[in-house]
């Protein structure tokens, strides 16, 4: 103690303590920001609902998406919002029932958050798109349902995860940085039916994986490989998000090698 | 060894005492705070034991600001890290605060041996070469050197194992032309409109299965692992076709090897509206619009393309192998 005390002008003591304050406030970050997604149901098209649902999109979308959903200009000639003529009910169901749409505010790319449309207005947006032209449609429970799933399907689903979205998500699904900003997100929330969505549409900057690429039955053995990699039990260490090298290296560095230092300083200095 | 206190003729710095020599209530603490110290590892050690007979292996636990570890581990962890850090900050604080801290100069032993000794194992070196006689029987000396000789040559035979030369292991791929591109895992085979603007797949030669399994490793598909990806044919600045040839792209279609120039990693880190495909090893960057190109990261050359075109019932299929080695560079490339 009388060390500590010794030394807490020291220049070094500054140093620890900015470093411990970065270290608590990038934990506390990284908890507080993660993700909650919410359920909607699968829209059935009928022509009130389209209706319904126009009405929302020039409420809540046609800003950026343009009156007629043909993508809209700023004054200063880019884009405020793609065209959404063709991409779909499955694509606004995505968008809309992550959080991700209505945008918050403009950035490298469109963070999930709480959802602001509810489940029928959610639908009822997806019925509207979705009747402008043909677009992959919102996938039936039985498409995502994975509840008896085999272990031979969990068996390809991993092969395919490690072959086809490991590379961003990461082998532990917990997502991971892109360029400029851009980033994979974690899949430790994602329910089934906007993994699938995902897959089939391709949000963003992520590849689409249509169903003559991988078929129903790939994408379902998929989503059984990453909701069982959810439960695998954790019997290493303590395991830092399961992010892999990035935040192990981070607190091997920075603490263990921290840790180290300061007992070989204690060791070299002489005692009063 | 010679021992000289302080006070005789050298540059050590004038001795200051610490609290502990001349306090003895300073030295009772310091006392009290090793023992302490020991005392507080043995009681780790019995945690230790608790801990390992009281914790169920399988239970998680959260760590704030860490995720979650395993709580046996995590306590076996703690308590040995403690009892072993508190034997060693005991010893230390114990030599640092009560054990004698007089700067002493402690001179080399001279490292050769005495003029003595030195003649004695001459004399004998010299007496083991008159009684062998190795001078005036020259037979035996010259016959003893071959036979030492040749007793190495096994050896050097032996090293014909560590081959055979790789051949062409490192520059062909298992691509010939004509051959069909499965999806990786499922073995489909794949037309073009199966594919959308925006669309990326891994896939695999036909036959790699039967490759792999006869060669009895992966290979193979190290090697011949490519990625397809599907992209608006007006957004391709240029790809890898040399002059004259017929695209190796097919209709917007581009087929690149999956194996990262760089020290060979998977790639499959794609973004697909700015057609960057990254590796997730080092962030080696490739602009797939633009022949492959490098254009971040470490990695030193192209991704090598392969020429594709679809067979006469409309399925993409490789129009050549791979033009150049796939993968990381090696010695004898260039």
């Amino acid at each position: 103690m009388t060390f500590l005390l010794a030394r807490r002008r020291s220049p070094w003591a500054t140093a620890l303590l900015l470093l411990l304050a970065l270290v608590a406030v990038g934990g506390i970050y990284a908890v507080a920001s993660s993700s909650t997604q919410a359920e909607a149901t699968t829209p059935s098209a009928s022509t009130t609902l389209i209706e319904e649902g126009r009405e929302l999109f020039l409420e809540g979308c046609s800003s950026c998406h343009g009156r007629n959903a043909g993508g809209a200009y700023q004054p200063d000639g880019t884009v405020a919002g793609p065209s959404l003529i063709g991409v779909g009910a499955a694509s606004v169901d995505f968008q809309v029932s992550t959080g991700r749409m209505p945008l918050a505010a403009p950035g490298a790319q469109a963070k999930a958050k709480e959802p602001i449309f509810n489940e029928d207005e959610t639908a009822a947006l997806a019925a509207y798109i979705g009747s402008l032209a043909p677009g992959p449609a919102i996938p039936a429970p039985d498409q995502y349902d994975t509840a008896g799933i085999s272990p031979e399907e969990l068996a390809l689903g991993g092969e395919l995860f490690r072959a086809n979205c490991a590379s961003c998500h990461s082998a532990s699904g917990k997502g991971g940085a892109l360029t400029d900003g851009k980033y994979a997100p974690s899949l430790a929330e994602t329910t089934p039916r906007n993994i699938y969505q995902a897959m089939l549409i391709g949000p963003q900057n992520m590849p689409n994986f249509p169903d003559t690429t991988l078929r129903p039955e790939d994408k379902r053995a998929i989503i059984g490989y990453i909701e069982a990699i959810r439960e695998s039990p954790n019997s290493g260490g303590i395991d830092q998000g399961r992010l892999g090298p990035v935040t192990e290296g981070i607190t091997l560095w920075v603490l263990g090698l921290g840790a180290l230092i300061s007992v070989a300083i204690w060791i070299g200095v002489k005692a009063k | 060894m010679t021992i000289e206190p302080h006070g005789s003729d050298n540059d050590l710095p004038e001795h200051k005492p610490r609290r502990a020599d001349v306090d003895p209530k300073a030295a009772k603490r310091a006392e009290r705070q090793v023992g302490f110290m020991f005392l507080a590892s043995g009681l780790a050690s019995a945690a230790f034991i608790v801990a390992y007979v009281v914790t169920p292996v399988d239970k998680d636990i959260p760590l704030p600001g860490f995720g979650t570890t395993n709580a046996s581990n995590l306590l076996l962890g703690i308590t040995m890290g403690l009892a072993l850090f508190l034997i060693g900050a005991a010893a230390i604080h114990w030599a640092k605060k009560l054990m004698p801290d007089v700067e002493i100069v402690q001179e080399r032993a001279p490292e050769a041996s005495d003029a003595e000794h030195r003649d004695e194992l001459l004399e004998e070196y010299q007496r083991g070469i008159d009684e062998s006689s190795v001078k005036r029987r020259p037979f035996i000396l010259g016959s003893m050197v071959a036979a030492l000789g040749l007793a190495g040559l096994p050896a050097i035979v032996l090293l014909r194992d560590l081959g055979p030369l790789p051949g062409n292991v490192l520059t062909e791929t298992m691509w010939e032309p004509g051959m069909h591109i499965l999806i990786a895992e499922t073995n489909q085979k794949i037309r073009p409109e199966d594919m959308e603007v925006g669309t990326l797949i891994s896939a695999v030669p036909e036959g790699i299965d039967e490759v792999m399994e006869e060669e009895g490793n992966l290979n193979a598909l190290a090697k011949a692992a490519v990625m397809l990806i599907r992209m608006d044919p007006t957004e391709i600045v240029a790809d890898q076709t040399p002059e004259g040839e017929e695209p190796w792209t097919y209709q917007g279609i581009l087929c690149f090897s999956k194996i990262c120039t760089h020290v060979g990693c998977p790639l499959g880190l794609y973004e697909q509206l700015t057609h960057h495909m990254l590796c997730p090893c080092h962030q080696s960057t490739f602009d797939l619009a633009d022949a492959g190109n490098v254009i971040f990261g470490p990695a030193a050359r192209s991704l090598p393309q392969l020429a594709i075109t679809v067979d006469e019932d409309g399925y993409l299929i490789a129009r050549e192998g791979f033009a150049e080695p796939v993968g990381p560079s090696f010695w004898e490339r260039g």
